[in-house]
């Protein structure tokens, strides 16, 4: 090479690609020839520069696998770690363009985090490359490649047989290798199937035709990537656009900002804010290149309504006639990515389109093997499982089915204390109620409160049974009601006989009696009243959730700390003395623990005081939060 | 149903909405749209984002894209230069220039210690002036305002290692980047969540190509700095890489005489660290013409990315950008 770096003139323009984008995956293990593979398909379309090109030669010698020659595996092997290993550790993208069409290539693993690596891959790609030694025919991997490509939504597959070269070009052996993999795709659902017989070490039916399979007219590897169609499916459905941002410059202009996930919108189409049920219509459709007429999936445009409804992040803008589920329970498929196996009953967060809600894992139905394809029992999902689960999430999600839209129907699962991303999940169905479209009703919380000139409060005490709560519950309503206050009281034991009667005291029935429990009182802050709870309600986690369902300033978690001793000594049911005889083998305080709150509203230390001077404390915290003719927005964010 | 790029080129002048709608490929109109998808996020999640703005050709378009993404409004976010005080001059010029008729709030930081112990690439080494004027530098910046999200305008194809890097790259309380700790990135669902101290490189340009970037500035008429235009302009020949004399801080080897021979940049960083190429691209449809015919590699000309292998991958993890 010269040692200036000279570019040469122009050479005649070639004409940019005439299809758009096409994003694919490649699945296979280092030993398939994966790696060769991409390496060669940059080389043959021009992606590959002089400069690589000499550092490759030079790392091949150093490196290489491959005797002399040129080992394309390098150029894509990226970071050092995995190079001294020889494997990939994670999903690489790369770039080549033809003159027809342009390509993202997710270069995933075929290691042990395959699925996991697979399933980002996939996540983004409309087709996968199967790859498949010639020598070894369908293996195990390859089931379990097709299966992770199925489940993750890709319709289109490239049969890649590679290293034909190795069998010496033999037509028969592809065929049984294609008729071996046919009778196992038939139940995955591809829309298409496209097997080819290559060489990626030597180029045979890469980018042309190899004479040395004579007996194949079917396409070449890029010829078929240049011409396959993927369905734009997402312009077809329905309406949805996920509002990401709301776009508020100045008083006179007030745009919802977000990408369309589907559909295609007009100026002048009739709208629905999927969560709150309110509609309105689109008066323009703005972009700094001038304001348009249409926008169509995958466009990220700002839209202005007629009216002033409430729209913020999170909410998707619909069609009123094709409305997207709106569900607080929904079946999804999860692929597990966590070293922490999924734990039922975990508050995680959810992310699903620009929402972020606390979810968790109600369920696991079934784990899908990946080999077979089969739906078996579980009770976990163990790092790189995929299983069918139910999940309750703390609000009602705004979703379609992912097998009818990718967009809207994809979610992941974060974990809160680490941050990691622990699982992608598709979203499968609505569970419960389904179809339920909230309707907007006009007098709401703060007007029905403010009839009883007070504001809606919830007051949550927590604590060891015996410690007290009740007692001081009732004292306190006693006072409040004495005040003029409008209050009602929520009692776990009352609970227990009615609404809650088909709950036990495992953990799984303490969270769902502390979920009913809380879902009641937020009933009861609609009526506009104050309403005092009475639950051990022994575990942070469960509370926590409960706190989300409120806004700030609604709810007030009392801490009602008396010593374990003392609540024993006075046992006022007499549990503790059963409990002890291992009569009762469920009771917080003997068999099962009780975590404290960490930053409760207010403790009451009832080793201190009598409950006749708790309950004038919790009168004396809250009455201020009560009071008030009328509630305002501002007084609302100021609490 | 398609448009040609030479259809694409031609296309300069009519109306301005027309244009830009008309002159992107579907690709480039894909890629778009994928950016300010990326940057509408950042301003939904982050507390305090800031956008690094190092003058060359990404930084313009992700600039170009910014005022698209939250058009009519002003993108909620300054601009950061990390100033190494080795920069072209017409790159400096240009900042200045850009940043006033945006009308945008350009933050500059050069690192006080990095100047006061007199650290510069001819007598320190790339090695060091990279360390302490650009990784330290920037990392002085993003505590010094408590950043928590960070663009930059790095893409995938430009080297081996950053084909891995994640669009949202986690960074620990001490910037550092751990190829083990990055989070899968799923569908366009970013894992925005971060703990107090951590932050955030966001990288919005991360699947277009060099090839991208230029057809997009055509496409779109962005200004860049005229570096990028082939030009006389004065150089020196060191170790296979033409060297333009920017100012008269440059020392000269004992026998060696600037030339003038006509240049132009590929890329742009600090002018001792920052080859040229020998050119006849006046244009941005010559440079797009030369581009597609090019067999060399953007990075080429650095310097820095040749000082060992795998060196970029060692500079990310101490907390380059």
């Amino acid at each position: 090479m010269n040692a200036v770096a000279t570019l040469a003139r122009p050479a005649p323009l070639p004409a940019a690609p005439a299809r758009g984008l096409l994003r694919f995956l490649t699945c296979g293990s280092v030993d398939d020839g994966k790696s060769t593979l991409i390496g060669r398909l940059l080389h043959e379309t021009g992606a590959i520069f002089e400069d690589q090109f000499a550092a490759l030669e030079k790392d091949s010698r150093r490196h290489g696998t491959t005797g002399g020659d040129i080992d394309f595996a390098l150029l894509v092997d990226g970071l050092e770690a995995e190079r001294e290993q020889g494997i990939t550790i994670d999903v690489a993208y790369r770039y080549f363009s033809t003159p027809r069409r342009s390509f993202i290539v997710a270069d995933t693993p075929g290691h042990e985090q395959y699925t996991r690596n697979m399933a980002t891959g996939a996540s983004n790609a409309e087709l996968a490359i199967i790859l498949i030694d010639a020598r070894k025919g369908v293996l195990t991997q390859t089931k379990r490649h097709s299966v992770i490509a199925a489940l993750t939504g890709i319709r289109h597959v490239i049969l890649a047989v590679n290293k034909i070269d190795l069998v010496g070009f033999d037509e028969k052996r592809f065929d049984a290798i294609v008729a071996d993999y046919a009778a196992f795709a038939g139940k995955l659902g591809f829309a298409s199937i496209v097997p080819i017989p290559v060489s990626a070490r030597f180029g045979d039916n890469i980018a042309a035709p190899s004479a040395n399979t004579s007996w194949y007219n079917g396409p070449t590897l890029v010829g078929h990537l240049e011409e396959v169609e993927v369905e734009a499916a997402r312009t077809d459905g329905p309406l949805r656009f996920p509002v990401q941002w709301v776009n508020r410059p100045n008083l006179d202009f007030r745009g919802f900002s977000g990408t369309l996930a589907g559909g295609v919108v007009r100026v002048g189409d009739e709208v629905v804010a999927s969560s709150s049920g309110k509609t309105s219509r689109v008066t323009r459709i703005v972009t700094f290149d001038g304001d348009r007429e249409t926008a169509r999936a995958g466009d990220a445009v700002t839209l202005v309504l007629a009216d002033e409804i409430d729209a913020p992040r999170g909410e998707v803008l619909a069609d009123p006639k094709a409305r997207p589920a709106v569900a607080s329970r929904l079946a999804a498929r999860l692929v597990w990515m966590s070293e922490d196996t999924l734990a039922p009953g975990r508050s995680y967060l959810m992310r699903l389109g620009t929402r972020t809600v606390p979810a968790t894992v109600r369920t696991i139905r079934s784990a899908i093997d990946v080999e077979t394809f089969d739906a078996r029992e579980a009770g976990s999902l163990a790092l790189n499982g995929i299983g069918v689960v139910e999940i309750d999430t703390v609000a009602p999600v705004v979703f379609d089915p992912y097998d009818e839209n990718r967009a809207t129907g994809a979610f992941i699962l974060i974990d809160r204390f680490t941050n990691a991303t622990v699982a992608a999940g598709m979203a499968v169905e609505a569970l419960g109620a389904t179809n339920v479209h909230r309707h907007g009703f006009d007098v709401d919380r703060a007007a029905r409160a403010g009839l009883k000139h007070q504001r809606s409060l919830a007051v949550w005490f927590t604590g060891l049974p015996g410690s007290g709560k009740s007692t001081i519950a009732n004292l306190v309503e006693r006072k409040l009601h004495a005040l003029g206050r409008h209050t009602t009281v929520l009692d776990g034991d009352d609970l227990r006989q009615g609404l809650n009667a088909d709950l036990g005291f495992d953990l799984a029935s303490r969270a769902e009696n502390v979920r009913r429990a809380g879902e009641v009182a937020r009933l009861m802050l609609d009526a506009g009243l104050v309403v005092l709870c009475a639950f051990v309600s022994p575990v942070r986690a469960d509370r926590e959730r409960l706190r989300e369902r409120f806004a700030p300033g609604e709810f007030v978690e009392v801490f009602v700390d008396t010593p374990a001793e003392v609540c024993a000594a006075r046992d006022p049911k007499g549990l503790y003395a059963k409990a002890q005889d291992g009569k009762i083998a469920t009771f917080t305080g003997v068999g099962q623990g009780y975590e404290p709150p960490l930053s409760p509203d207010l403790v009451l230390d009832a080793a201190a005081a009598d409950a006749e001077a708790l309950a004038e404390r919790v009168v004396a915290f809250i009455e201020p939060r009560i009071s008030g003719a009328s509630l305002t927005a501002e007084d609302s964010a100021a609490l | 149903m398609y448009r040609s790029d030479a259809a694409a080129l031609s296309i300069l002048e009519p109306a301005r909405a027309e244009a830009a709608h008309a002159g992107l490929t579907p690709h480039l109109a894909r890629l778009e749209a994928e950016a300010i998808h990326i940057m509408r996020e950042v301003a939904a999640e982050f507390r305090n984002p800031v956008m690094l703005y190092s003058i060359g050709k990404d930084s313009s378009v992700m600039l170009h894209i910014a005022r698209k993404a939250f058009f009519p409004g002003k993108p909620p976010f300054p601009l950061l230069h990390v100033d190494t005080t080795w920069k072209f001059r017409e790159m400096i010029a240009f900042r200045d220039q850009t940043a006033r008729e945006l009308g945008w709030e350009l933050i500059v930081h050069i690192n006080p210690e990095g100047k006061a112990r007199g650290i510069d690439p001819f007598r320190s080494g790339s090695s060091l002036h990279t360390q302490v004027m650009k990784t330290e530098s920037l990392k002085q910046a993003l505590d010094k305002y408590g950043f928590d999200a960070a663009f930059g305008g790095a893409r995938r194809d430009e080297e081996k290692s950053r084909a891995k890097e994640r669009i949202f790259s986690h960074r620990n309380a001490q910037h550092g980047w751990e190829p083990r700790s990055q989070r899968p990135e799923l569908w366009n669902l970013f894992n925005t969540r971060i703990n107090p101290g951590e932050s955030m490189r966001v990288f919005p340009l991360s699947n277009w190509t060099e090839r991208d970037v230029w057809h997009y500035i055509l496409a779109e008429k962005i200004p860049v700095v005229p570096l990028y235009f082939a030009k006389e302009r004065p150089v020196v020949e060191r170790d296979g890489a033409l060297i333009m004399v920017d100012d008269e801080r440059m020392p000269l080897n004992p026998g060696e005489k600037p030339q003038m021979r006509k240049v132009r940049f590929r890329t742009l960083g600090c002018y001792p660290l920052t080859g040229a190429v020998e050119s006849d691209a006046e244009t941005l449809e010559a440079i797009v013409d030369e581009l597609m015919a090019s067999r060399a590699s953007e990075r080429q000309g650095r310097v820095i990315d040749r000082d060992d292998k795998a060196s970029m991958e060692r500079k990310k993890r101490e907390g380059y950008f």
